[in-house]
């Protein structure tokens, strides 16, 4: 991990209010996938990091994407720069997804909820280069399916399927109505999304007899485990705080299900 | 040219600290910096047993600061000396070790089991802890419990005591009187600022404990304020902390009458912060034409 001063190679927005940034930096080589970065704003109003996934990692390892949506101040900033300005980032943190926990023969499910999304691409390219077998389930609000095209490229349109909140595309409902309607089954469940999909895959996840990995948002300051700021109830006594409390920038982002109490 | 400086005869190779609660026990920034640069590192506060600390959200941006209600999360005094003076063992610098408690029997607990550790150089007395004894006011926020306090865990101390005074009171040198005649070696200040954040659109208080304490350059001017007053106050030396993000800021305190200084929530802006801050004034000694920075101590005035 290490804070760098690196250069934007684009930074365009790909939707309403969603951006999508380049970044070329040495991060890159260290980088797993569900780990995140800390993108520093320049206005010296706003000194912390705002935490932003890792939604892809070159091949040549040069360069980090991250697909972020603007939220605030911050982030609002972060949208206005340009390619080739430079841009503060701290990174790789956090302990990412283990694609490894997937066994050849086994079957995973991919959930991405809204801006959760983002995060679930470098995995199926990871699980994909592995040859192992994956589905993707996608939950979005309305027809604005961002990103749909490149998950199909990664897994195959035939392995995507999709849930929209108003029933405009796909399955009307969630990431769960889809998997439940498509009578989806799988040995490992990773996911990312807003935290009543997290609750509900959690659930999901024991009644099918998955094992459930689970990417968390808290809010940061430090994003290298110095605070004590980001952290999530666990339900057992963990060894660096022995109380349960996890530290959600270095013990996650990324929890087994079963390990954490949301 | 001379950086190093004195408090209460241990000798820093400069006048630079990270504050307590900003830096872990230094082994959360290996790789992002050199800790063996820095003057002294102030451990994240530890109690005699584990403590939760508060729920989330604990933290909260503000502008150019943040409030944050931690509550002192910590793992206990036993793997704090395990684990965290372990990794501190042959580290070129000094190490002060932040110390909390609910009770004046909690605090002298922690510092006596210090006492025979050969790695604690210093100890910093987080007087802003609740005391539930007296119906939770801050130790901190009444003389004669300051003065009741400081005396108890002087006198149980092996090492040097710096009490560390919180600013939430009207008058700061009541305060550094009151450790200064119970015989603290040194003080340091200042500790957060009690602050609230309210989320308008959802119409509630974004941190979950509802108040939090402000660091960060926001409270700089009240921190060199509360530092001068004190350093006008009394003899024994003083450790100025507050917003301080550049070498400039840590000479304010510095002119201000502090003998070190502590860089706090910098930290999380910029990992190097604080060595930095030690560059900037060697730097800035060399373009004043200043042989020792014992010599900058105090001269406004
Ligand atoms: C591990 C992790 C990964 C994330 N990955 C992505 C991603 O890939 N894409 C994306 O669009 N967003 C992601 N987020 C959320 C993103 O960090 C926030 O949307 C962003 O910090 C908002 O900043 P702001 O200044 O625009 O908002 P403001 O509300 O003005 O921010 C104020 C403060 O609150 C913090 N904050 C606000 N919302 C959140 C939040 N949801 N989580 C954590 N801190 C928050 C900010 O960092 C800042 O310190 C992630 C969060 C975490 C914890
Ligand atoms: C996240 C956080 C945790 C802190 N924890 C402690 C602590 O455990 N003990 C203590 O005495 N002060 C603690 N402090 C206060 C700092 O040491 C310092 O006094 C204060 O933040 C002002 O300095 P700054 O503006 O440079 O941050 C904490 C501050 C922050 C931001
Ligand atoms: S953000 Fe500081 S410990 Fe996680």
């Amino acid at each position: 991990m290490k804070t760098e001063i690196a250069k934007i190679i684009s930074n365009r927005p790909i939707t309403g209010g969603i951006y999508d940034m380049w970044i070329k930096t040495t991060i890159a080589k260290e980088a797993r996938c569900g780990q995140f970065i800390g993108v520093y704003p320049k206005d010296g109003s706003r000194l912390l990091q705002r935490p932003i996934s890792i939604c892809r990692i070159s091949d040549d390892k040069e360069s980090l994407r991250i697909v972020y949506r603007v939220a605030g101040k911050g982030t609002d900033e972060i949208s206005s720069f340009k390619a080739d300005e430079d841009i503060t980032i701290l990174g790789p943190c956090g302990n990412g997804f283990d694609p490894d926990v997937l066994k050849i023969g086994q079957t995973a499910l991919l959930l991405g909820g809204g801006i959760g999304l983002p995060p679930m691409l470098q995995l199926g390219y990871e699980l994909k280069n592995k040859c192992l077998d994956f589905k993707y389930v996608l939950g979005y609000r309305d027809s604005d399916t961002f990103m749909l095209d490149e998950y199909e490229e990664c897994a195959g349109a035939g392995n995507v399927i999709i849930a929209t909140d108003d029933g405009s595309k796909g399955v009307k409902g969630t990431v769960i109505d889809a998997i439940n309607a498509n009578g989806l089954k799988a040995d490992v469940i990773y996911a990312c999304g807003p935290m009543p999909m997290l609750r509900a895959v959690k659930q999901t996840s024991e009644q099918m007899g998955a094992t459930a990995f689970i990417s968390l948002e808290e809010r940061m300051a430090c994003g290298v485990g110095a605070c004590l700021g980001c952290v999530c109830k666990t339900t057992k006594k963990d060894d660096h705080s022995k109380v349960n409390n996890a530290r959600v920038c270095v013990e996650g982002p990324v929890f087994r299900a079963e390990d954490v109490q949301i | 040219m001379n950086t190093s400086v004195q408090i209460a005869g241990v000798e820093f190779k400069n006048p630079v600290m990270t504050a307590s609660g900003t830096f872990g026990s230094g082994m959360e920034y290996v790789g992002l910096m050199d800790i063996t640069r820095l003057g002294a590192l102030i451990t994240k506060g530890v109690a005699l047993t584990p403590w939760e600390g508060n729920p989330t959200p604990r933290v909260a941006e503000t502008s150019s600061g943040m409030l944050n209600a931690i509550g002192l999360q910590n793992p206990g005094i036993d793997v704090f000396c395990e684990r965290d003076l372990k990794f501190l063992e042959g580290k070129d610098t000094k190490v002060i070790v932040n110390v909390c408690g609910k009770t004046e029997e909690e605090y002298v607990g922690v510092v006596e089991r210090l006492a025979d550790e050969k790695r604690v150089d210093m100890l910093e007395i987080n007087v802003s802890c609740p005391n539930v004894k007296e119906g939770a006011i801050a130790f901190g926020q009444n003389s004669k419990a300051l003065f009741s306090i400081t005396e108890k865990v002087v006198k149980a101390a092996k090492q040097p005591v710096i009490m560390k005074l919180s600013p939430n009171v009207t008058d700061i040198t009541e305060m550094a009187k009151a450790s200064e005649a119970a015989g603290a070696d040194a003080i340091s200040l200042i500790n957060t600022i009690t602050g609230m954040k309210i989320d308008v659109e959802r119409k509630r208080f974004v941190l979950a404990n509802k108040t939090g304490g402000l660091s960060g350059p926001a409270i700089k001017p009240v921190a060199v304020r509360m530092v001068y007053q004190c350093a006008q106050a009394v003899n024994i030396p003083i450790i100025g902390m507050g917003g301080i993000a550049t070498a400039e800021d840590a000479l304010e305190f510095i002119l201000a009458g502090a003998t070190a200084v502590a860089v706090g929530m910098m930290n999380f802006h910029d990992p190097a912060a604080s060595v930095k801050v030690i560059d900037g004034i060697e730097a800035y000694m060399k373009r004043h034409g200043i042989d020792d920075i014992n010599s900058l101590r105090g001269v406004v005035s």
